[in-house]
Formats: C-alpha cells, structure tokens, sequence
C-alpha cells in the first residue's frame, strides 16, 4: 500500500479545537515542516501535546493553542524558548503543564487504551494545582499509597519526523533518540509522519540495524517525504539544528520588526519546497 | 597550588552531596554541579554513572571546559531509560533553585502566579518525579532573600513538609540531601525536616547567610568553614575538568 501524502493533505484533516501530538523533544527531530503548513492554514483551538519545542513556540505566536499540554518548552541551546515564554507571560492559553514523565504515562495509557496510569510523578507538587482535572488513586493493595491518576492523553491526531520511511509506512530512526515517537503515534486516531527520505523498504538494513525500525506501518495513515523538514531544528546523522537560524528566530521574540520579517520572508512562502529555498539561499 | 576559588569550594560542596552514593546514576544541572559530580566520580565514589546529556552513559569522564578525550560509551541511556531510572530511585540529580523555601521546597518553573506568570522560568521539567522518587540536592548560585524565600511562587520540586503531609508511603523515597548556594552548605537533618546551615564557604560569615535567607534558618552545632579542596581536587579541576574556568562565570 503506498500512503504517500503531502504536508498539505495531511493538516487537511485538521479541524478547529482538535487535539494534536506533535514528536521529537525541544529543538530534536521536530516534524516543523508539518507546524509550518499548519501556520499557513487558519486552524485554530487546538489542543498541542508536546515534549515542546519550536513547534510549540510558533503554534503559540501565531495565536493557534488553546491548551498545551507539555513538560516543558525547550530550544536546547536556549534552555527556554522565547515565543513560548511571551506567550505564557501574556496568558495566552491554557498551559496544562505536568512533570515530563507524567507526559509519557498519558501517551501511554492512550496507547494501551487505559483510562490512566497511575504514577508517584506529581504528588506534592504544584501540578495537580496547575491541572484541577487531575484525580488520584489509592493502590488497592496493603501499601494504600496514592497515586496520581495520570488520564490518557488520546489525540485525534499525531505527527512525527523519521530519517527514512517507506511508501508503506515503516520508519526508521538513525539518530541518538528515539524520544516518545511511537507513544504519540499509538496514541492518535490519525497518525502521518515526515521524513528526510522515503526509501526501498529493503534499505533499510543499508541505513542502521533493525533496533532503528521503531515505527512499523500498522502505527502510520500518511508518510510524507520532506528532505530538511525538521529545519531547523536538528535531525542526525542527516543534519545538526541551525544554531545561526535558531538564534535568529529566537532574537523575533523581544523585537516586532525582527518578527515581522521573519515572518514574511520564513513563514509565507508557499509551500514547504519554497521555505527549503530560501533557507539555502541565505 | 594558589588558593581555592570561590567555585571551587562550591564544587568540593557539591561532590561531597554524592559521598557514600555507590552505583547510581549521577545527573548536575549548571556548570559548577558538573565539576563537582565528576570530581566526585574521579576521587571518591569512582562507581557513579553519568551521562553524556544526549542518550548514553559515559564511562570516560567529560570535562566541562578545554580538550575533550575521545568518549568511552558504556551503554545507551535515552530519555526513556532515564524516566525508568527516575522512578526506581537509582539516581541522584542536583537541580538548580531560583527559589527555595524553607522546607526545600524549589520552584524554577515561574515568578508570579502561573496561569499568566510575570516571569515564565524552565518550567516543571522532571522536577515533580525527581524529587519524590530519589535523592535530590539544590544548587543556587545567587544566594539572596529572592532566592532563599519565605514560600515559593511554584513548588516544582518537592519540600520535606509537602512530602510529610503525602504520608508515609507516597514519601518513602522522598530523600532531600544538601543546598549548595555561593555562601554555604545546607542540610535538612532537623526534627521538622527545615533547612539547616552547615557550613560557611570562606570568608563569608554566619550573618551574612542570615541576612540574605528570607526564612529563620537553623543552625547545625557548630557551623564550620567549608572543606576547602585538596591539592589532588585542585589539581583535578584546573588542570583536567575546569581549565578555562567556566565555574567562574557561574559563581564568583
């Protein structure tokens, strides 16, 4: 079966308020060329899951999220992403904000369609107070203890970035992390994934060895091949994160001009083919 | 050897928060904790583990600044092995405060109240399953009545009395061990569970930490100085781990 799509057809199937999950971790292997479509469109209210990056930033300055759930909101090399940090500052949305492996657990629980899992994560902290919807559980054993009742985290959507994939939707990882990819595919209804390049799915074993083939084409609706489609964040061995862009787009969140034309010269082009050119042509 | 630094008393400190830590994963926030849990593994407790930051276990040791030896790796460690790690409690992570309170309870994740924060900081991160599944240390570099306060704005890391009113089995593996900040060591070994000045860093004195800590501090019995390293500490820091001195611009 061959499911190759396009980044266009694939947030097509995005309504208003849905919820999405969105791979990768902070300014690691983001599906961005998936977030930039999404800018392109007027979607809006969503809901974003996400070990959060630039893909969380951008949905955020451009007025899209809702609710954003997340552990954290992370450039790596910035340890706080700036357009996130101008959004929360303004109260823009909703931050449902929880320990990064209560994050996991809801992913996990939706995968393995629980209604929770419980977990140690959270008790005493402020994240029941942040998150009022949270409910706790006694373990009905001897020991008694309560447990955070960690709620499935089910996503109508979920979109991911792989070094290689085939036609049938077989993925391969080639860098150091797999992150929480596979979780966010098992927990969504729909579930597309980018790539650097869709290749024979006998090559794979060319590229890396079967412990890369995480995601298998039972977890996948629409592969898109999308050579540089994590820019700019990173995505090894095929390329590092553009520091140089990064610090750029990092700078936009504390000068309105500096926005502006990022925005216009980054952010308007046409289609993804187009923003691939003019990052090369800088 | 000329006279300890600042920050390399702070990173003694620190290496002294992993002493009798055995085999456990060994995890620092921030430039001086680095030095000091690699001090720590390069002297005294040699069977730490740490990571690479990326997604393996070093067993060849990092130094923060100047040449790098080529890695060793000795197993893979991504973030998913590290949240197993976390919740089985073989870890011991130094976490950088910008509050603390009293009771150790930490906030990095904002100033202000946090639907519409006047200042949004790092955010809750681990910090939440930190704290109540293993050993947590605090470093805090600016020392002042703003980050030693009287409560925090948001408590991401978990205090001894939030883990005290959990009972006795959410707080089993609840394990507050040392602060260090640029002024002194701190511990938790009170009857309530309150924060305790240990030791003085040199030329600082008592009054000092009493004037820039927000809340009544107790005092162990005899508050001292500080170990100060020794020449072979020293030598480890400036010669292999530090030499450009990037603790400096952390701590002066």
């Amino acid at each position: 079966m061959d499911k190759r799509t396009t980044e266009r057809d694939a947030v097509a199937e995005l309504r208003d308020g849905m919820t999405i999950g969105i791979g990768g971790w902070g300014s690691r292997r983001k599906p961005m060329s998936i977030v930039r479509e999404i800018l392109r469109t007027d979607l809006k209210d969503l809901t974003v899951v996400t070990y959060g990056g630039p893909d969380a930033g951008l949905l955020c300055a451009f007025g899209r999220v809702e609710k954003l759930v997340y552990g954290f909101v992370s450039l790596d090399s910035i340890p706080l992403e700036p357009h996130f940090r101008k959004a929360r500052q303004a109260g823009s949305f909703e931050a449902a904000e929880l320990d990064e492996g209560m994050l996991q657990w809801g992913l996990l629980a939706a995968a393995h369609r629980l209604p929770f899992l419980p977990t140690r994560a959270g008790m005493g902290s402020d994240v029941p107070a942040i998150n009022q919807n949270l409910k706790t559980v006694s373990s009905p054993y001897d020991d008694g203890e309560e447990l955070i009742a960690m709620p499935a985290l089910d996503l109508d959507v979920a979109f991911i970035h792989m070094n290689r994939a085939d036609e049938k939707g077989n993925g391969q990882f080639l860098g150091p992390d797999l992150y929480f990819d596979d979780l966010f595919c098992l927990a969504a209804k729909k579930r597309f994934m980018t790539c650097e390049e869709v290749i024979p799915t006998e090559d794979f074993a060319k590229h890396g060895s079967i412990h890369t083939m995480k995601i298998n084409r039972m977890m996948i609706d629409g592969v898109i091949e999308a050579p540089g489609g994590a820019h700019f964040t990173e995505c090894p061995p095929d390329y590092a994160r553009d520091e140089k862009f990064q610090k750029e787009y990092a700078a936009t969140a504390k000068d309105e001009a500096a926005w502006d034309a990022f925005v216009s010269t980054y952010l308007q082009c046409a289609d993804e083919f187009e923003y691939q050119k003019v990052v090369k042509s800088r | 050897m000329s006279e300890a630094t600042r920050a390399e008393v702070c990173a003694v400190a620190v290496a002294e928060a992993f002493r009798g830590d055995g085999e456990i994963l060994a995890s620092s926030f921030g430039t001086v904790p680095a030095v000091g849990a690699r001090l720590a593994r390069m002297t005294f407790e040699p069977d730490l583990l740490m990571t690479d930051g990326i997604a393996t276990v070093l067993e060849s040791v990092d130094p923060v600044s100047g040449p790098k030896p080529e890695p060793v790796y000795g197993a893979w460690m991504n973030f998913r092995t590290v949240f197993d790690v976390v919740w089985a409690g073989t870890r011991h992570v130094v976490m950088i405060a910008s509050q603390i309170d009293r009771y150790g309870n930490q906030n990095f994740a904002c100033i202000g109240p946090h639907a519409k924060p006047k200042a949004q900081l790092l955010g809750m991160r681990g910090a939440p399953g930190n704290t109540i599944n293993h050993k947590t240390s605090y470093w805090v570099p600016n020392h002042s009545p703003k980050t030693f306060v009287e409560k925090v704005d948001c408590v991401s890391g978990v205090g001894n009395d939030r883990a005290k009113a959990l009972g006795e089995a959410g707080s089993r593996f609840h394990d507050l061990r040392r602060v260090i900040s640029n002024l002194g060591v701190f511990d938790f070994q009170t009857p309530d569970g309150a924060m305790r000045l240990v030791s003085v860093h040199p030329g600082v004195t008592v009054d000092e930490v009493v004037e820039q800590t927000s809340f009544e501090l107790a005092m162990a019995d005899d508050v001292g100085e500080s170990r100060l390293p020794t020449d072979e500490e020293l030598k480890i820091m400036r010669e292999f781990l530090d030499p450009e001195d990037f603790m400096s611009r952390e701590v002066s």
